[in-house]
């Protein structure tokens, strides 16, 4: 009884409208497919990266040893009698970084304390856009105050500074990232769950007491990703050195020498006039895999520790 | 054992702490505020800075001459235009790649291997220092490409450097569109493109267009990149016109053609020794952080007014 | 009304409170909590009994807005709480308070009961040390954690995080607990532990308790209020209120009628 009732639609010819469409159908797995190689496309420029970077260093290291490339002490790939150690350009990255963060780590955890913790509501949503702002002036302007603005007013205190020192642009990138950190941090912060401050309120502490002793333990992995995100800004950032650390590659952490770091020199070949394929033309893509390196090896360790914190609430 | 006597004594000496801890308070809140201020000011400091010492060259002259080797005639022509052009073709190249790239992973990609993948992916790229972008340039299109030092390399490049940004914002504002939309829609009838297309980009479209701001201001002011192409910097002449007034009416040689950029004309200034151009150099600061400034600006209050509004 | 012997630890006269927004949430509350006794507030959801319970620490001066109007007194000093100038921290050192869901901080066992003293600027190693013991050993959590002091407390469970929450309350000798639903996201075990420890700390010091559970209010209490929409419907003995109460709508919501 019940088969027969159904079968019996079944029979009729089926409306027009209803019937799957064919064109349709295609033309929806034509859209995703486009949309899929667009999404790609991030896998394809990663991919295009790693592949330029090793293949102009295969060919530099074809002329250069690895060991004479990690422990030479010269790089003086445009001169005659011609040196290939990074070292130099490593100290010259690694000080004005590392100038850089003991401005930015000090003021901007600080900084994010206060907006977290002490500040009001109002304040808050005044002060957080500003900070947006403030992460998206572009460095070439920075790298104006490092050489004609602060240089000069340091060699006011300090006589004998060069024209080109490694402190100027260090001090410079770390108010540079201050932002950055703060707003990072702050988020951190932000997430640490109410409860947990009221817990703190409810002993009898203070807010400073609050802040210090429960808030930032409880986002210590978010500040710390906050800080290992800056380190990786402040290694791979450019205009600022190349304008105001000098171009003379300089095997040393003393902040008062002129020193030029991996970016640095790249500029500096990129706006000469190298043949393609030459040592030189290659060593910056040597360069620029070190560079590489140190920097995905700090947002790595940045992503860990701000996923491992995610988990936590 | 609390006694009466015991309490009293007790508060005192509890009344003593407290107003030694609340100094701490005090002296923290002053500090936290100095520490915030810093880069504030810095940046008051340095806008001050620049306006004051680009102030000569606030005039027309600046925007209409071509670069000089003197620098009181010296302009910035052909690199607002350089600017201009380059910015065309990264928005042209890494808009409807980056909202297709967000769409499709928010969308349609199945949530496995694949498209962890590609996130972190999109995450790591983010990352990726913009001087690097630049040596990618160099090999893939400047020699391998051949596409040489042109806007169309310079455009290219800048536009997978602004890409993740533009993923990453796609994806944030298509995430806050509630399920329920879609259904609606697909319970009139709809296909899943007519879903993406007349509802979800739809009314993601303001948190999609402030990331494309945020990105086109950040290639405005990038630098490092476009130098390690080989941009020149001493540009006296303008590309050849996008528009012609014969049929087609629209040429693409401005593509091939050599160029320089705001940021250049003042890295290029900056690193001569002659104190005249530096002033030419601060003018041309004082443009740029004035036009970026205004494009993240309205960015921030775009994002913020859709915050404001959407409650859904 | 009230049978007792023993004296007033703390009263609210008169006491309203305004949320931000001016959302009245507290009408004309006026109550006493005795010296050493439990006091039990119950009520359906929503009735402001939580609201009132954090009045005694001022926990509402966390949040801008929100407004007291009335006094809280306490004994024997004669001091009004909620006074202007009466500073909250010095109040919420004498009231410490036990939360809904356990939220230890995200440090060791021993810091986490240390915290008080921490906080009040205790640095003998010694002191610290016994005041960690004998507030553990008056949680009843000593002998379960204390080999392993200095593990994170956020390895223990839902009961014995609540038990630490109480040793962190202790460890300060406070002279008034409050408790708000301190058992409600815990299982039923867990919750008897806390309600034998809860008549145990009887002995110590004052206790005002919120629950959503009138078996709970029964079985562990001195005295009961019960509240309704903000207002202090009726104040009792426990006995009586469960037995034989004087209003039409404690009646009723006891046995069920509503709530």
């Amino acid at each position: 009884m019940v088969s027969q009732v159904l079968q019996k639609p079944a029979e009729l010819p089926i409306s027009a409208r209803l019937a799957k469409n064919v064109r349709r159908h295609i033309l929806e797995r034509v859209i995703e497919f486009i949309l899929m190689l667009a999404a790609l496309s991030a896998v394809a420029t990663t991919i295009s990266i790693v592949v330029i970077l090793l293949y102009e260093s295969y060919t530099f290291f074809e002329h250069v040893s690895l060991f004479d490339f990690l422990t030479d002490t010269e790089w003086t790939p445009l001169f005659e009698n011609a040196h290939y150690g990074i070292l130099p350009l490593v100290s010259g990255t690694l000080t004005t970084s590392a100038i850089a963060l003991a401005v930015a780590i000090p003021l901007g955890t600080i900084g994010a304390i206060y907006l977290s913790e002490f500040a009001s509501h109002r304040t808050r949503e005044i002060v957080k856009p500003i900070l947006e702002l403030l992460v998206g002036v572009p460095t070439v302007v920075f790298g104006y105050f490092a050489l004609l603005f602060v240089t000069p007013l340091l060699q006011k205190i300090f006589p004998e500074l060069p024209g080109f020192n490694m402190l100027g642009p260090g001090i410079v990138m770390g108010i540079m990232i201050i932002p950055y950190i703060s707003s990072m941090a702050e988020d951190a912060m932000r997430a640490v769950p109410m409860s947990m401050r009221e817990g703190s309120y409810a002993m009898g502490a203070t807010r400073f007491q609050t802040a210090i002793r429960v808030v930032t333990p409880a986002a210590i992995s978010g500040i710390i990703a906050a800080y290992i995100l800056g380190i990786s800004r402040a290694v791979g950032e450019t205009m600022v050195v190349a304008l105001a650390a000098g171009q003379q590659p300089n095997l040393t952490f003393n902040p008062m020498e002129s020193a030029a770091t991996i970016t640095a020199y790249i500029v500096q070949v990129a706006m000469g006039d190298l043949p393609h394929g030459s040592i030189g033309y290659q060593s910056i893509f040597a360069a620029g895999l070190v560079l590489m390196l140190m920097t995905l090896t700090f947002n790595i360790i940045g992503h860990l520790t701000r996923k491992r914190f995610r988990e936590v609430y | 054992m609390t006694t009466q006597a015991s309490v009293l004594e007790n508060l005192a000496e509890v009344r003593a702490m407290i107003r030694k801890h609340k100094r701490n308070d005090f002296i923290f809140s002053i500090v936290g505020l100095l520490a915030l201020m810093i880069g504030l000011l810095t940046l008051l400091t340095l806008f001050i800075d620049l306006v004051i010492d680009g102030y000569p060259r606030f005039n027309l002259d600046f925007l209409t001459n071509y670069p000089s080797r003197r620098a009181a005639s010296a302009g910035l022509l052909s690199a607002w235009v350089g600017s201009l052009l380059v910015m065309l073709v990264t928005f042209f190249s890494a808009v409807p790649m980056g909202v297709a790239a967000g769409v499709y992973l928010e969308e349609y990609a199945p949530k496995n291997w694949f498209s962890d993948l590609i996130e972190i992916n999109v995450t790591n790229l983010a990352g990726v220092p913009s001087i690097v972008y630049g040596l990618l340039a160099l090999g893939l299109f400047v020699y391998g490409l051949n596409l040489g030092e042109s806007i169309l390399t310079a455009g290219l490049t800048l536009g997978l450097l602004i890409l993740p940004i533009v993923i990453v914002t796609t994806r944030e504002s298509i995430r806050g569109i509630p399920v329920s939309i879609r259904e609606a829609a697909y319970a009139v009838g709809a296909t899943k493109w007519q879903v993406v297309f007349h509802h979800v980009l739809h009314y993601s479209s303001g948190g999609i267009l402030t990331g494309i701001i945020i990105g086109m201001a950040r290639a405005l002011g990038e630098t490092a990149p476009i130098i390690t192409i080989g941009a020149l910097t001493f540009i006296a002449f303008l590309p050849p016109s996008p528009v012609s007034d014969v049929a087609p009416f629209i040429n693409f040689e401005w593509l091939e053609s050599g160029f320089t950029v705001l940021p250049i004309q003042m890295f290029n200034w900056l690193s001569r020794p002659d104190h005249a151009f530096h002033i030419n150099a601060a003018a041309t600061g004082a443009l740029i952080i004035v036009v970026t400034l205004l494009m993240n600006g309205t960015a921030i209050w775009l994002r913020y007014r859709i915050r404001k509004n959407i409650k859904w | 009304m009230v049978t007792t012997t023993s004296p007033v630890k703390a009263e609210s006269r008169d006491l309203n409170f305004y949320y931000n927004g001016g959302h009245k949430a507290l009408k004309g509350i006026t109550m006493p909590l005795y010296e050493k006794r439990i006091t039990a507030l119950i009520g359906p959801s929503g009735c402001g009994k939580s609201t009132f319970l954090r009045c005694f620490n001022r926990m509402h001066d966390l949040y801008p807005g929100n407004k007291y109007d009335g006094q809280i007194v306490m004994h024997p000093d004669n001091t009004n709480i909620l006074d202007n100038g009466v500073d909250p921290i010095e109040v919420r050192m004498r009231i410490s308070m036990v939360f809904q869901k356990p939220n230890p901080f995200p440090k060791s066992i021993y810091e986490n009961v240390a915290y008080g003293l921490r906080v009040r600027g205790e640095r003998s190693k010694r002191v610290v040390d016994d005041k960690v013991e004998e507030a553990l050993k008056g949680a009843a959590l000593w002998d379960e954690v204390k080999n392993r002091l200095h593990d994170l407390a956020f390895n223990l469970s839902g009961g014995q995080q609540q038990r630490l929450c109480i040793a962190r309350a202790l460890a300060t000798d406070p002279e008034i607990m409050l408790f708000d639903e301190p058992t409600s996201a815990l299982d039923p075990i867990a919750t008897a532990n806390i309600e034998e420890l809860m008549s145990e700390l009887r002995n110590k010091l004052t206790i005002l308790v919120v629950t959503h559970n009138m078996q709970q209010a029964a079985r562990v209490s001195d005295y009961t209020a019960y509240m309704y929409l903000g207002e202090l419907i009726e104040y009792d003995d426990t006995d009586r209120i469960f037995t034989n109460p004087s209003r039409k709508e404690t009646e009723d919501y006891i046995t069920g009628k509503f709530g």
